[in-house]
Parts: structure tokens; C-alpha cells; sequence
């Protein structure tokens, strides 16, 4: 039997040792909330909001009460209850101003029915029984059996409609669900274009940035240090000046074409489109990120001692064995991080792309922020964002179980 | 370790030759100037001299790292100035071992033998030799990062001999390793390097490793060997005050030169005293210099002292009991860091401090050097 | 004592009411415009109740209305969105209603409710200024000009890069135009996906050379780099770079989609009642028929049309400018807020799908 070790005066070793610790916990955590607080405030907080938005929306049910009861109870075709309802509800809804609410709730389900609803609503203090012949009369489209099927779904303020329209999928009146027309499937192509586009991104930042990081490793201290200097400057540019710059660089009428006509490369019709496509979201996207590249790799460049490609050569190695065998082994790490992060980076970009991307450079991060500012379609917007979330997580899944996390150097 | 003075060595025959080469950096200061050295096959050769000396430039010339900037280096008769590293065929092994880290033990020792297209067959038999060769069999399937500095090291050198090459070459292999280790390691390298009969170009800043380990011994100073020689005529004919002072412990009292004999010569030392000395860079009567005796050559016991000898007075400063040896510190002829050395015997002298003896030695012990 | 206190506390608290009470503060859309507002309307409002008017310039400000009413955080009195925003943003209950009596009547004695151009005045909402969405073309690559609608969609008549805004809206009314079908029966169309593949079978023809602007501001730059040889914008936009600015730039009036700009009260406002007072005070005749002296514009009252003179250097006649010179309107189309307030999500979508499909 284990004998339970005791301090000298008798007490438990174990509970000892606890209180001994308890204090600088303590202080240890009263040093840390502030940033614990912050985090939770403005990182888990939002997104967690974010989440709920994106499966809730009681656009309906909150301002629709009798209609919904109604459809919580009856799972068949509309009844003289349901009309009675519905009227009543509308009557509500032109009181309260929330028919537009209601209309616009329906409406993302069912184009064509926000202004059924307010135009309805305005009629609505009229209306005597019967019902139905009250609301027909208003509107002959308040007999769509789409129309009743949308409501019954939306009677839900729970529901993954969201989700499936992120999907380009839809439920149909039965509520199967199927995918939508072919000329309004957007988000799948784009999500999967984001993703080859942040591919691309990583891959020439990778490229660039590798040779860059290994002079910084590599050369003596005053050059790296200017070197250095170079590679940071884009950090302490504002995003907007950096990226119109390249607007004045990169346009048809732009510097690098004005001096490839001058110098005879391209003809004046021959001037190439390097910006508003996505070659421009590339070209300034990679510059933007490049940084976050060269970083990781350097520091653990840094750390690789040049007796290793000296060893390498020695034991009789060319150069490229050299780099390939042992150097680029070494710098995986780097490389890793430095990938994981322009990626992940480049995936959520949006302002760059908005302003050079044109109509082909554009990403699910404008999409996005389309449904936030523009359609106000905040439930859609969240259901994308929280699809990007879950496949950047997946893809930080991946990277886990294939190179393993505890490789990652960020510097 | 009868090994053929560097006259002998004829050009022709040596394995390694440096012929009059300089290398400079910046293109203002030479940091080897003008080295003219050949290698026998077989030999085993330090470099030692204090950091900033040129050793390792020397080293990393004959690698293939630094490109020699003004003469020749030749290997096996063919000059490699313009042959990159990985083609010369030299074994290397570094300060930090250099062990690829992302790799086992065996696929470090693989990596060479692959470069140079072997079969797995021929490659896992190479392999099984280099490591029972440093009694490393075991840890075939081990990371660098799991072993102790001493299998590390073993490991750097069974991967710089895995592929037989003929010449191998270390960069204070050893500095890393604490002292028990160190002088084992000394002895593992001596009887390998012997015993596979490979040319070894040895880089230190030890003199002892240097002293116990090498058949030559070349002394480098700001750039240029001060000598070349082998370990007992290093230590007891050091052919400048560098060399005196740089290896073993060492008495130095400054005067002048009374009288030039043959073979000897008598020093007039500051205080006025009078000794003999072999004269070794002292030419003519007058010229200062620096007279130079090993501390264990130095007798302070008046009934052993050899007739003829000159005597010294000395006041005792201290006494230093240091188990093998007692270290005697002494005021001589205005030298407050004069130190005699002596066995512990049972019937060895321990002076107290501000006993005032005679001192002396014998006059081919006392050599006369460049000021 | 105890009264002494309250007294003060009294006085306290009606002095800090009184000092919040001073400032109304405004969002608009920064630019040319918000200055035409600042000089037009701030300005004399500012003097008359010596009071200060904040001015705060957004992208849209339709957008923050509905997360500061969510969050019952409302900073503006007054903000200035477009038409369909301003239904839309009714219907959710996000807006005082307007006290239509408020509003003054015109010189002569009009009604406030008869001088407004039709629809001008809404639940919520009153308008301030009528604006087209054009096109316009830079006149050193076309001497002789495009001159239809049908032109900006012909590139082998005019070829050279086009830009476009970034959206549905005005784009697929302009494309039917351009396909010949009459103003009056557009909407009719678009009710139909036949009409609505109509419009995007003709933006299929100028796709590949379309640049796509998102920011009021951009079209202009695009002209002015050469970036487009020719774009949609809004009229007062290219005005300004024409005219104030000296640009070689031509408004084409044929085809255009015209709407309202309309000031609204976010619910909740913290000064609501001098909030309508600064609509009323900025709409009456006068206010509407100083601001074209400074952006081309044109008033939502009739009575102010009369008034409006010359751009504010005194040498340019404003007429010409005018998206609701009777010159101007030959072919215009008047923007459906009922078509897009239902059809905006559907059509975006649409719109979306189509630009990302290559």
C-alpha cells in the first residue's frame, strides 16, 4: 500500500503543497484577467454571437405569435384558425411597424413577398371575418401553397436555413432540400475559390518569401538589419495606402504598364490586366502577406547553424542535395507556420480584394461583408462566416494531424 | 612517434600540401599570411593556436568553405582551389557535431554513403561497421537530440569516417565536453585515426589535447605558424617566446645578452645576475631577450643542484598544495611570478612563505629567446 | 438645505439638457455632397437656433441605423439614406414617423403635401434631392460620343473598358434600357425571369471588359486614370469632376435610373423633435433650391426648381446638370422602390452568381 507522504508537522504533502502554490496562482490569475476579460469581451463574445445568429432568427415567430402557435400545432393545410391568425397578426404587426420585419424574413426564403406582407399589414385594420376572404381579397397571392409551406419554416426561429442557402441549398414547399438554380449558386464556387486563391497566395509567398528569409538569417548584421527594415515597412503602412499604391501601380494606364510600353515589351493595345481581375488580388495580396511568410521562416532560419550545409557539403553533398535533404527538412516549421497563418489570413481578407480583386478577384470574405453592410442579411452573413470558421479549423485540424501543431514556430 | 622531419617531407610525396597561400576578408588584413605546409600521409596534425590565429581559416580553406586568396592547396598532388566541397572526399567534424537533427543516427550515417549512390545493402553494412567502430551499434534508431554530448560526438565521428575518406578533418571536436569525457575521446580519436592509417588535420586551442593527440604540431600565431614540430620538441624547444609561453607553463626573465658562446650563451638579467642559456633567435651580445625555463625544470633544492649550475636568489610568496604537485611562487631577479613545480616525494621541500633559498637549473634548460 | 439641493441639482440637470440639447448631429455621405448639405442646410439652421450641427460621413448610412437601434444606442438625430433603404428600414421599425404638417408650404402657398414630387414625402421619410444614376464618358477617346444607352453597351461602336456599379440595382433597368425596352415598361420586365435574363444576357456583352466600382467616388478616378473609357456614376459625381474640377467628362442623359436621397429619424434619436425640425427647416424651397448651387442635384419640391440658378463659381447655369431638368427626362426611369424592396435580396444573389460564374 502507498503510504500518503506528510510534511514534518503531519499535514498531507499533497494539500501542502497546494496551499504553498494557491497564492501565486492566485496572483498569477489576477495578472492575467484583464486579457482573459478581453478576450472573452471581444473575441468569444462576438463570435459566439455570431454563431447564434447565424441558426437563429425570430424575424418571424417574435411578431407573428397566433400564426406561429398555430403552426406549432397543426401540421396540416391552412385552416380557418390559421387564417384568423395570420389576419390577426398582420392587424398586430401594422401596429407595432413590424411587418417589414416579418416580410423581409419571409421574403429571403421566397423573393417577391416582403411587400405582400406591408402592403397587406396596412389593409390589415380592416379586417373582419371570414378571414380568408379578407386576406384574398388584400392579396389572391396569401393562397400560394409555397408561400403558406415558407411560413411554417420560418415559423421556427431555430433553423439551419441559413446554413443550406451558405450551401446554395434551399428547402422547396415540402421542405426537401435541394439546390438551388444553377444561375444563383454563389457560395460553394466562391468558397472553394477563396480557397485555391489563398492556396495560390501562400504558395507565391512562399516562394518569395523563402530566399529573403534565409538573407536575413544569413547575411551580417547591418545589411539583415536593413533588410529587415524593408521587409516591415509594409507593417507600418496603412492597409489603404499600400493597397491603392498598387492600384496606381498595377492599372492598365499604370506605372509597370506605362514602362513596359516605353521600353517595348507590350504595344499601347496590349497594355495587360493586372488589376480588377484576379491576378491584382493576387499580386497585392501576396504583398500584403508577405511579411507574415518571411517572419516564421527567419526565425527558424535564424536558428539552423551553418555547420549543418557545411556538414551536408562535406560528406559530399551538391548544394541542391544539400538544400533539399537537410536545409528545407530544417525550416518545415517555419514554413508551416508561416503558410498556416498567410492562409488563414488570406482566406478572411477582404478589403484588398474589394478594392482590386474587380468581379473575378472577389473572395467569401465580400460576400460577407456584402450580407453585413449592404443586403443586411446579418443571419446569412453569420451562417458564412461561421462555415469559414469551421473549415479554417478543419484545415488547422488537418495541419495538426499531419506536420502536428507543436512544430509551428510563429518567431 | 618517429615521424619524417618537414625537410624530408618532399613536396611531391605529401598528401596535403598549403603552398604560399594568404587569405584576407576585407581585403585590408590577411588573416593566414604566407603558410607554406605539407602533410605525410597518415599524419596526424594540430593546429593550435589562440582564437583569431588562422587555424580555422586553414581548416575551413582545405574543406572547401573559404576560398584561399592568394596561393595553392594541394591534395594528393592535385590543386583544389577550384573543386567544391562535396567533391574533394574530405571527412569533417565540427565544433557543434553538425548531426542533421530531423534524422536518426543511422540515416545520418546513411547520408553520405547515399549522396555517393551506394546500395541499401552496402550502405546498412557500412553503417553497422562505423558504429560498432565507436561502440555506438546501439542507438542506430536514436535522434541527435536523445544522445549525451560524448555519443554525439561519437556519432559526428563515425559519420565523417562512414565513407573512408582519407583525410579527415576536426574542428575542436572536443570543446564541448567536460574533462573526463574529453580525454577519453582524445585517446578514442588518436587509436582510430591510427588504426584506419587517415591523414587528420586537428584544430585546437588546447595545448594538451594538442600535445597528447598529434604526431605535428603546428603553432599558430596572428596568421603564421610559429612552429611546426612535434609534441616533447614543441614543449621542451620552443623556437620563440609564443611558443614558450602559449604551450605548457613557463618562467620568463628578461635581460640582455653578455656573451655569445657556441651553443650557449650567458644573459645578464635586469637585476644584475648573471646566467647561462641556450641561445635559440638571439644572435649578438646586446640584443634583449627573454630567457625562458620550464617550472619543473627549475631546482630549488640546494644538494641537488648540478655543479656549474648557475644559482638565483629567491624569496618564497606562496605555497600551493595541489595533491600530485606542490606549486612554488617565488620573487626571481624582479619576477614575482616565478613557479616551481615539484613531485610530491616524500622528501620534496615545502617552504613557508618568505623563506629566501637558492635557486637553479641546468644551463640546456634555460633558453634564450626573442624579447 | 435639502431644498437648496434640489434646486441645484434642478438647475444642474436642465443646464446639462440644455448643453446636449445644442448639438444635432447628421449622417450623410461625405463629398461633394455632404458639403452641399453643410452650406445649405447646417449652416443657416445652425445660425437661426444657435445651436451646432454635427456632421458624420459613412458609406451608407442606412447600414449603422439598424445596428445602433439594435444595440439602443443611437448617437444621430437625422440621417440621409436612399429610398429603398428608407422603406425598408420603416417597415422594420427602425424610424420615427414623419409629422408630414410640419413641413412648410411653398411661397405660393402650395401645400407642402402638392409641392413635394410624388412619393417624396413617405411614413418616415422626407426627400431632399432627386439623383440619376448616368453614364458618362471621358470625350477625349470619343469626340463624337456615345449619345444612347445602347451605345454604352456597344463595344464595337465604342470599344474600351466600361466600369459599372457593383450590384443589381439600376444596372439591369439600364441593360433593358439599352435592349430597347421603352422606360415605361422596364419593371414590368424585370417581374419576369424571362425580363431578367433579358437584362443579364446584355451585361453579358460587356462583362469581360467591366470594371466594377462599389464606393460613389470611384468612377470618376476610374475615368480620370483611363482606366474605362466610359462608366456609370452618380450625376452630381461626375459633375463635380467636370466642373469644379475641369475633367473632360460628358453625362449622357438617355437611360438614366433616377431616386430620392431622403432624411430620416432613427427611432430612439436623443433630440427627435429638433431632428424634424431640421427636416422642415431643410426642405422648405428656399434650403432645397440653395443646395444645387453646390451639387447636381435636383430639389423634391417643385416651387424650389424656379429658384435654382448657378453653381456656386456664378458662371455655370445648373439647368443642364439637373437630373430633373425636363431636358434630361426624354428617356429616364424612375427607380421602383417597391420592385427592389422585394426583389433586392433575389436579384443581388442573382447578380452575385452571375459575376463570380466566369
Amino acid at each position: 500500500m502507498a503510504e500518503i507522504l506528510t510534511t514534518a508537522d503531519g499535514r498531507p504533502l499533497k494539500a501542502a503543497l497546494q496551499a504553498a502554490q494557491a497564492r501565486a496562482k492566485r496572483r498569477a490569475f489576477w495578472l492575467v484577467a484583464p486579457l482573459l476579460l478581453f478576450v472573452l469581451l471581444t473575441f468569444v463574445a462576438p463570435i459566439g454571437q455570431m454563431l447564434v445568429r447565424s441558426a437563429h432568427n425570430d424575424g418571424f415567430s417574435a411578431h407573428m405569435p397566433r400564426l406561429t402557435a398555430w403552426f406549432a400545432a397543426n401540421p396540416g393545410a391552412a385552416d380557418d384558425a390559421a387564417w384568423e391568425a395570420l389576419a390577426l397578426d398582420l392587424q398586430d404587426s401594422a401596429v407595432a411597424k413590424t411587418s417589414g420585419i416579418v416580410g423581409t424574413r419571409v421574403n429571403y426564403e421566397l423573393s417577391g413577398t416582403r411587400s405582400l406582407f406591408t402592403s397587406t399589414a396596412r389593409k390589415a385594420k380592416d379586417f373582419a371575418p371570414p378571414y380568408r376572404e379578407a386576406l384574398l381579397k388584400a392579396d389572391k397571392d396569401w393562397d400560394d401553397p409555397a408561400l403558406w409551406g415558407v411560413m411554417r419554416q420560418v415559423s421556427q426561429a431555430y433553423s439551419g436555413n441559413f446554413f443550406l442557402a451558405a450551401a446554395d441549398l434551399a428547402r422547396d414547399a415540402d421542405g426537401t432540400i435541394v439546390q438551388v438554380p444553377e444561375d444563383r449558386r454563389v457560395y460553394v464556387n466562391l468558397f472553394v475559390k477563396t480557397f485555391v486563391l489563398a492556396g495560390v497566395i501562400t504558395l507565391t509567398c512562399l516562394i518569395l518569401a523563402y530566399p529573403v528569409a534565409h538573407l536575413l538569417a544569413t547575411l551580417p548584421m547591418r545589411w539583415s538589419n536593413l533588410l529587415m527594415i524593408l521587409v516591415l515597412l509594409p507593417f507600418w503602412t496603412s492597409l489603404l495606402v499600400r493597397t491603392t499604391s498598387w492600384m496606381v501601380l498595377l492599372q492598365q494606364q499604370g506605372v509597370i504598364n506605362n514602362m513596359m510600353v516605353a521600353a517595348g515589351i507590350i504595344g499601347e493595345d496590349g497594355r495587360i490586366a493586372m488589376m480588377y481581375n484576379q491576378t491584382g488580388t493576387i499580386i497585392a495580396m501576396t504583398h500584403i502577406l508577405l511579411p507574415f511568410m518571411i517572419l516564421p521562416l527567419y526565425s527558424v532560419m535564424k536558428t539552423i547553424p551553418p555547420s549543418y550545409a557545411r556538414a551536408a557539403r562535406s560528406l559530399g553533398a551538391t548544394s541542391w542535395t544539400t538544400f533539399r535533404r537537410i536545409y528545407l527538412p530544417q525550416t518545415l516549421p517555419g514554413i508551416g507556420a508561416g503558410s498556416l497563418l498567410v492562409f488563414i489570413l488570406a482566406v478572411g481578407y477582404y478589403i484588398t480584394p474589394a478594392l482590386v480583386g474587380g468581379a473575378s478577384g472577389q473572395l467569401i470574405s465580400n460576400l460577407i461583408a456584402f450580407h453585413m453592410q449592404d443586403s443586411l442579411n446579418w443571419s446569412l452573413a453569420a451562417a458564412l462566416a461561421a462555415i469559414l470558421l469551421a473549415l479554417v479549423l478543419v484545415l488547422y485540424w488537418l495541419y495538426d494531424r499531419l506536420i502536428g501543431i507543436d512544430n509551428l514556430k510563429l518567431g | 612517434m618517429g615521424n619524417p622531419d618537414l625537410a624530408a617531407a618532399q613536396k611531391a610525396e605529401a598528401f596535403v600540401v598549403f603552398d604560399r597561400v594568404q587569405k584576407s576578408y576585407d581585403g585590408e588584413t590577411l588573416v593566414v599570411k604566407d603558410l607554406n605546409l605539407s602533410l605525410p600521409k597518415g599524419e596526424f596534425l594540430t593546429m593550435l593556436g589562440p582564437s583569431g590565429s588562422g587555424k580555422t581559416t586553414c581548416l575551413m580553406m582545405l574543406a572547401g568553405f573559404e576560398t584561399a586568396t592568394h596561393g595553392e592547396i594541394l591534395l594528393d598532388g592535385r590543386p583544389i582551389n577550384n573543386i567544391p566541397p562535396h567533391k574533394r572526399g574530405i571527412g569533417m567534424v565540427f565544433q557543434n557535431y553538425a548531426l542533421f537533427p530531423h534524422m536518426t543516427v543511422a540515416e545520418n550515417l546513411s547520408f553520405p554513403l547515399e549522396v555517393r549512390g551506394l546500395g541499401r545493402a552496402a550502405r546498412e553494412e557500412k553503417i553497422t561497421r562505423a558504429l560498432d567502430m565507436v561502440k555506438m551499434g546501439a542507438f542506430a534508431n536514436r535522434r541527435p537530440a536523445q544522445l549525451s554530448g560524448g555519443q554525439q560526438q561519437r556519432i559526428a565521428l563515425a559519420r565523417a569516417l562512414v565513407f573512408q575518406p582519407e583525410l579527415v578533418l576536426m574542428d575542436e571536436p572536443l570543446g564541448a565536453l567536460d574533462k573526463q569525457l574529453r580525454e577519453h575521446m582524445q585517446f578514442e580519436i588518436t587509436r582510430l585515426a591510427h588504426d584506419l592509417g587517415i591523414t587528420t588535420v586537428y584544430v585546437t586551442h588546447d595545448q594538451t589535447e594538442a600535445l597528447t593527440m598529434s604526431d605535428r604540431v603546428a603553432v599558430f600565431n596572428d596568421g603564421v605558424i610559429q612552429q611546426l614540430a612535434p609534441p616533447a620538441e614543441l614543449y621542451e624547444k620552443p623556437q620563440n617566446s609564443f611558443v614558450a609561453q602559449f604551450i605548457g607553463e613557463n618562467n620568463t626573465l628578461e635581460g640582455v645578452v653578455a656573451e655569445m658562446g657556441d651553443g650557449t650563451c650567458v644573459v645578464r638579467l635586469d637585476d644584475g645576475g648573471l646566467i647561462d642559456a641556450v641561445p635559440v633567435n638571439v644572435t649578438r651580445v646586446g640584443e634583449r631577450t627573454r630567457v625562458s625555463i620550464r617550472p619543473e625544470r627549475v631546482e630549488m633544492n640546494a644538494a641537488r643542484l648540478q655543479p656549474g649550475a648557475h644559482t638565483l636568489k629567491a624569496v618564497v610568496r606562496e605555497f600551493i598544495y595541489m595533491g600530485d604537485i606542490f606549486r612554488t611562487r617565488l620573487s626571481v631577479a624582479g619576477n614575482d611570478e616565478f613557479i616551481i613545480k615539484t613531485r610530491n616525494a616524500p622528501d620534496a621541500l615545502r617552504l613557508e612563505p618568505g623563506a629566501e633559498i637558492d635557486i637553479g637549473w641546468l644551463p640546456q634548460d634555460c633558453r634564450a629567446l626573442d624579447a | 438645505m435639502k431644498l437648496k439641493t434640489a434646486l441645484l441639482a434642478t438647475a444642474l440637470t436642465s443646464a446639462a439638457f440644455a448643453a446636449q440639447a445644442q448639438t444635432l448631429t447628421v449622417m450623410s455621405w461625405g463629398g461633394a455632397y455632404e458639403t452641399s448639405q453643410v452650406e445649405a442646410y447646417n449652416k443657416p439652421f445652425a445660425a437661426a437656433k444657435g445651436l451646432t450641427v454635427n456632421m458624420v460621413a459613412v458609406d451608407n448610412p442606412a447600414t449603422p441605423i439598424k445596428a445602433m437601434v439594435e444595440a439602443k444606442n443611437v448617437t444621430v438625430d437625422v440621417a440621409d439614406v436612399e429610398y429603398a433603404d428608407a422603406i425598408r428600414l420603416c417597415d422594420e421599425g427602425l424610424l420615427e414617423p414623419i409629422d408630414a404638417s410640419k413641413l412648410p408650404a411653398a411661397p405660393d402657398g402650395m401645400s407642402a403635401a402638392d409641392d413635394f414630387l410624388p412619393g417624396a414625402v413617405t411614413e418616415c421619410a422626407v426627400a431632399s434631392i432627386v439623383f440619376a444614376t448616368v453614364f458618362a464618358y471621358d470625350t477625349t477617346k470619343f469626340p463624337n460620343g456615345p449619345t444612347t444607352m445602347a451605345d454604352f453597351f456597344d463595344l464595337t461602336k465604342f470599344p474600351g473598358k466600361r466600369a459599372m456599379r457593383k450590384g443589381a440595382k439600376a444596372n439591369l433597368e439600364m441593360a433593358l434600357m439599352a435592349d430597347g425596352v421603352p422606360a415605361s415598361e422596364v419593371y414590368a420586365m424585370l417581374e419576369t425571369d424571362a425580363g431578367v435574363d433579358r437584362a443579364f444576357k446584355m451585361l453579358d456583352k460587356i462583362k469581360k471588359d467591366t470594371i466594377w466600382w462599389e464606393a460613389g467616388a470611384q468612377p470618376p478616378q476610374l475615368l480620370a486614370d483611363g482606366e474605362v473609357a466610359m462608366t456609370t456614376a452618380y450625376n452630381g459625381r461626375i459633375f463635380a469632376a467636370a466642373v469644379a474640377e475641369g475633367k473632360p467628362f460628358q453625362t449622357v442623359w438617355d437611360g438614366q435610373v433616377y431616386e430620392y436621397d431622403l432624411f430620416v429619424i432613427p427611432k430612439g434619436a436623443p433630440n427627435k423633435d429638433l431632428a424634424m425640425e431640421y427636416i422642415a427647416f431643410a426642405t422648405d424651397t428656399q434650403r432645397l433650391a440653395d443646395q444645387a448651387k453646390w451639387i447636381a442635384y435636383g430639389p423634391a419640391r417643385k416651387s424650389s426648381g424656379a429658384l435654382v440658378g448657378k453653381y456656386n463659381d456664378g458662371k455655370t447655369d445648373m439647368a443642364p446638370y439637373m437630373p430633373t431638368s425636363a431636358a434630361n427626362l426624354t428617356n429616364a426611369l424612375a427607380s421602383s422602390y417597391d420592385f427592389w424592396v422585394d426583389r433586392d435580396s433575389e436579384l443581388n444573389e442573382k447578380f452575385n452568381a452571375w459575376l463570380v460564374a466566369n
